[in-house]
């Protein structure tokens, strides 16, 4: 089997609480020892020239198999959305959906707990877990009726995969494209107010308590939501949630001069909310940080802002963007890569996004502060979407090892 | 009210400083001294539009005007149609139910396909919010705002402004009441600033499921209680109620809507003795406004709010068209 060691490299080992340097050491597609290290004689030998080694990203909810864009934001498995063209409810889409990256690229679908997505019927989750669906998710949408939910909670906890559920209450959200508040009241928009998100929470919750089961609550954007979700997860509740950068960094003021790559769903939040999305990354109450990729072209994107299909490209800033929160000292770079590496392989219950030995061998090497700028005419992803276009950010993957395979 | 607005100082202008905008899409892309002035243009075209038999102005002449309709509309697509033809200019007429929009043209392309035909001005209305803008963008010509989504309809706020002005002489100090369905309406949004701008005490008189978040910002102060919005109003704006909103959805029924909202004439009694009363049209006689109230001979200005928007048009048509008609200041 092929030995290879990769030496003078910064180990941002997610189970540590800093950087070390120490060497790792892998073995066909697997990490087998990781620090210091003796470099057996047969193993090729791979200079990391001081960046950072860190688990490939692993991007938990993403809305295409875009790899080109994963490549580049150093992102080495993505659990694909439901919400596809014909929603991923049935075994034949979710085997096709597994072998759509490989092998450079590995996608893990998220298997529509309801037929279609429509929150009336329960999917095939088990045969579709069989098939290689590594969780069940409502998509981007709500299941309003409570009693499909239980049930859906219910079964799914029995298949020991985790619900990943979209925070919106479909009641209030239903026609809203924005946040309710003075932007959306001067620019005309159709709205829902914020407390959309903590109420869907609020009764999840009540049946997760009810069930045991375990939830992941995608995106949460609201210091209302994070509150729920620190109180449950207090009481011991199997609570995670995520957060892409695009909430950290941008409030609803974005959407101003009817921007539609602002438009995203959930929709931006107000700046109260904004600063309880910091904290909440700050104080640990956010689980996993992804790009929540979702690439469209001028045929969504260039229409009346509510006509626009929600979304944004965020695979190639993912990366750049959540190392301003080390930057900011808002945690530290491990701590970084637990929320796009290991916590996310937690979720899903693959063997990677981590340093132990028997992980898979998926590694990035980082240069943390080399800049760059933002270009949405020049994006390695399907389309440009980025309401992030023309910032100026730092932090580049150099070099990505995908199952023990440099790309 | 906060204090957003530009203080009321109305600098020396000539030509195209006065009015440095290619289109007219929102009023709250104006200063308070643009408004005025393009009131001021319109004036003059209501003193003619009165005064003669042979309206025709010529200064349009040659120039070709897109009316791009794409929600329905009689009122508005009449006045700027009227508007264009009295200042000279060839006027074409698009209605949504006769354009490709029905065959899946997208609005882009439609409105690449106008800018190739060299229209000189494009007056458009659409059912989504920033549509309009979005055209803009990506036409050579002057566009004219007819009204967006839930947005902006700038030359109704500049036609209401106008009958206002006529009526009353100033806006200093002026309590104007808009009432009723402010949250879907382009029409209060509009006014709320341009009111505001000129100095008025712009209420917004909804039920509080049709009020929207925040309504302080553009200038408004909310009231939920018809009477107290009413008190002591200068002028009280009615505004339509779409048939789709009665049925419960925001309001229990159109009736419940009439006796907790509607302008009666015991109502009307609240604000001042010589309250002016105003509509944008279509009126839902019965619903938000009572005949009686509708057809007062000294309160209401509806009809005059109707004559005031073709000078208010044929002012926006002509500003807008300076530079390209090379008009002395304005090239």
């Amino acid at each position: 089997m092929t030995k290879i060691a990769i030496i003078n490299g910064k180990l941002a080992d997610p189970a540590g609480d800093a950087l070390t340097s120490g060497t790792v050491l892998i073995e066909g597609d697997r990490i087998v020892a990781t620090g210091a290290v003796d470099v057996p004689t047969d193993a090729q030998t791979i200079d990391a020239q001081g960046l950072v080694v860190a688990p490939g990203l692993i991007d938990l909810g993403v809305f295409a198999t875009d790899k080109p864009a994963f490549h580049f934001g150093g992102i080495t498995r993505a659990a694909l959305m439901p919400d596809q063209r014909a929603p991923l409810d049935e075994v034949g889409l979710i085997r096709e959906a597994t072998r759509a990256g490989k092998p450079d690229f590995w996608v893990h679908p998220i298997a529509a707990a309801t037929r279609g997505l429509k929150g009336t019927e329960m999917a095939e989750m088990g045969l579709m877990q069989m098939a290689g669906a590594k969780a069940v998710g409502t998509g981007r949408q709500w299941i309003a009726d409570s009693g499909v939910m239980l049930r859906v909670l219910a079964y799914a906890s029995g298949l020991g995969l985790t619900l990943i559920a979209h925070a919106e209450d479909g009641g209030l959200s239903a026609k809203a494209v924005a946040t309710s508040g003075e932007t959306a009241t001067r620019l005309g928009l159709p709205h829902a107010p914020a407390c959309a998100e903590a109420m869907a929470i609020a009764r999840d919750l009540m049946l997760v308590r009810q069930t045991g089961a375990a939830i992941h609550f995608r995106l949460v954007t609201t210091k209302a939501g994070f509150d729920l979700i620190r109180a449950a997860k207090a009481e011991g509740l199997k609570v995670s949630c995520g957060i892409s950068p695009a909430y950290l960094y941008l409030n609803d003021q974005a959407v101003t001069d009817f921007r539609t790559f602002a438009r995203l769903s959930p929709p931006l939040r107000d700046e109260r909310d904004r600063q309880a999305c910091l904290a909440a990354v700050a104080d640990g109450t956010v689980d996993v940080i992804t790009s929540s990729h979702d690439p469209r072209g001028p045929e969504d994107k260039r229409l009346p802002f509510a006509d626009a299909s929600p979304g944004m490209a965020g695979a190639e800033t993912l990366l750049a963007l959540s190392l301003n929160l080390v930057r900011d000292g808002q945690l530290s770079i491990n701590r970084l890569m637990t929320l796009l590496s290991a916590n996310p392989a937690k979720i899903l219950g693959v063997d990677a996004g981590s340093f132990a030995s028997g992980s898979a061998a998926d590694l990035i090497f980082i240069d943390p502060d080399a800049p760059w700028i933002v270009d949405s005419g020049k994006m390695a992803a399907a389309a440009g979407n980025t309401p992030f276009d023309r910032l100026p950010v730092q932090g580049r993957a150099r070099r990505i090892m995908k199952g023990g395979l440099f790309l | 009210m906060p204090d957003i607005f530009i203080p009321d100082a109305t600098p020396e202008l000539t030509g195209r400083a006065l009015f440095p905008h290619r289109h007219l899409l929102s009023i709250a892309d104006l200063k308070p001294w643009e408004i005025r002035f393009l009131l001021d243009e319109a004036e003059h075209w209501a003193a003619t539009n009165k005064g003669q038999a042979r309206k025709h102005d010529g200064r349009l002449a040659g120039m070709t005007q897109i009316n791009a309709f794409f929600e329905n509309s009689t009122r508005t697509l009449l006045s700027f149609e009227i508007a264009g033809k009295r200042l000279g200019a060839d006027v074409v007429n698009m209605a949504a139910a006769t354009s490709s929009l029905k065959k899946g043209e997208t609005l882009i392309d439609t409105a690449m396909t106008l800018n190739a035909m060299a229209a000189d001005v494009i007056v458009i209305r659409h059912a989504s919010s920033g549509a309009v803008r979005l055209i803009a963008d990506k036409v050579d010509c002057p566009v004219l705002n007819a009204g967006d989504g839930w947005h902006q309809h700038p030359t109704q706020a500049l036609l209401d402004a106008l009958t206002i002005r006529r009526r009353k002489g100033s806006f200093e100090g002026l309590v104007v009441a808009i009432c009723g369905d402010v949250l879907h309406s382009r029409v209060a949004r509009s006014n709320m600033l341009c009111l505001a701008a000129l100095g008025a005490q712009v209420r917004a008189v909804a039920p509080p499921t049709l009020l929207p978040p925040e309504v302080e910002m553009l200038g408004a102060t909310p009231y939920t209680r018809m009477d107290e919005g009413l008190e002591g109003a200068d002028v009280v704006m009615m505004l339509r109620l779409q048939n789709e909103r009665m049925d419960g959805a925001f309001i229990p029924s159109a009736r419940e809507y009439h006796a907790l909202y509607g302008l009666t004439p015991e109502r009307l009694a609240i604000a001042k003795p010589d309250a002016l009363v105003m509509h944008p049209g279509p009126m839902n006689r019965g619903v938000e406004i009572t005949s009686t109230v509708a057809d007062h001979p000294d309160r209401s200005a509806i009809t005059e709010q109707v004559a005031m928007g073709v000078a208010v048009r044929m002012a926006c048509l002509d500003v807008l068209t300076r530079s390209a008609r090379a008009v002395e200041g304005w090239a």
